[in-house]
């Protein structure tokens, strides 16, 4: 009669191991499904009006950045490493892409300017591009190789140990 | 004439719109419009769907699914395509496969057992209310119980 007795809290332990899974996990970290997958193309209008797509890019690595000037503190504590390791990498032939999301024009100029951003930045209306990157919030980094395969995604602020570590995988792929 | 006149101003101008213009913002295109974005979930929020989201990301969404709505594509396509870009967590109900499958199984398995609990003791306690059977009764009750009627009937005496 005593396994009867057992039966109410035994049958509470898959509950709460459940419950245990879903509250330690974490849901902000959901794996991108666009890893390892070829990036989605895009035409990028740049801040001094000219254009860029992302294919013209192809045989060179790519760290596209996700920004906005609204973004405080995180993009701004972002944006001089990432114009550093531009200046640090560009001659090994990366290529750094910002694009600046749900921004407008002067603000997104402003926040460029601030940072002297050199390499390419253009702002993404409609969020098209981000939303083809499934991009939830800002930052977000993703680290494109040669043939133009998503290696790797960042969510949040780049520190410049994660990004030099990044670079050079990302250098070191085929 | 005046009105003759803009009456057929009206009709060139119905004639002119371009098709496409008028395809893009039919009720039939915004009705399966919002079908979709209420399945989808807004990512930049806490428990919404895009439908319901006044944020501006939900906002440029629907205008992703209106326009793929538009091009005619159906609603698992549309669907789909999110799910490639944010995963399955954008998706408000899990697909029905794999893991997910306890998810939508579960609550039909409770509703059974619950129902098999209930028609068990039903019947247990119907049982008991028949009385076929009486439990049987130690014989020391008896004996004491027939003592003491003894007792109360001499002591009327």
């Amino acid at each position: 009669m005593a396994w009867k007795k057992l039966l109410i809290p035994l049958a509470a332990v898959p509950v709460v191991l459940l419950l245990a899974y879903g509250f330690w996990t974490d849901p902000r970290s959901i794996p991108s499904p666009l890893v390892e997958k070829p990036a989605p193309d895009f035409r990028l209008t740049l801040l001094d009006g000219s254009a860029v797509s992302l294919r013209s890019y192809l045989g060179k690595p790519v760290v596209l950045n996700f920004w906005a000037s609204w973004c405080y503190p995180a993009c701004y504590e972002e944006a001089p490493h990432l114009e550093a390791a531009w200046r640090a990498y560009r001659d090994r032939g990366l290529a750094v892409l910002g694009v600046a999301i749900q921004d407008t024009e002067a603000s997104a100029r402003e926040f460029a300017q601030k940072f002297n951003f050199t390499f390419p930045n253009g702002l993404d209306p409609g969020s098209k591009i981000s939303i083809d990157f499934g991009v939830y919030g800002v930052p977000e980094t993703f680290f494109i190789d040669r043939q133009g395969r998503i290696a790797a995604k960042h969510v949040g602020a780049l520190s410049p140990g994660a990004l030099d570590g990044q670079i050079r995988g990302l250098l070191a792929r085929p | 004439m005046r009105r003759i006149g803009f009456g057929l101003f009206g009709l060139w101008l119905a004639l002119a719109a371009p098709p496409s213009l008028c395809a893009a913002s039919s009720p039939e295109v915004e009705a399966r419009t919002r079908e979709i974005a209420a399945e989808l979930r807004c990512v930049v929020c806490q428990s919404l769907s895009v439908a319901d989201s006044p944020s501006d990301m939900a906002r440029q969404m629907r205008e992703l699914v209106r326009e793929q709505v538009a091009q005619g594509k159906g609603r698992q396509e549309v669907l789909d395509y999110f799910a490639s870009r944010y995963g399955e967590f954008v998706l408000l109900s899990p697909e029905k496969r794999g893991f997910n499958l306890l998810v939508w199984g579960l609550p039909f398995v409770g509703l059974v057992a619950g129902a098999f609990g209930v028609y068990a003791a039903a019947r247990r306690w119907t049982r008991r209310a028949s009385g076929e059977e009486p439990p049987p009764i130690d014989p020391a009750y008896t004996s004491r119980v027939r003592r003491e009627l003894e007792e109360r009937a001499q002591g009327r005496e």
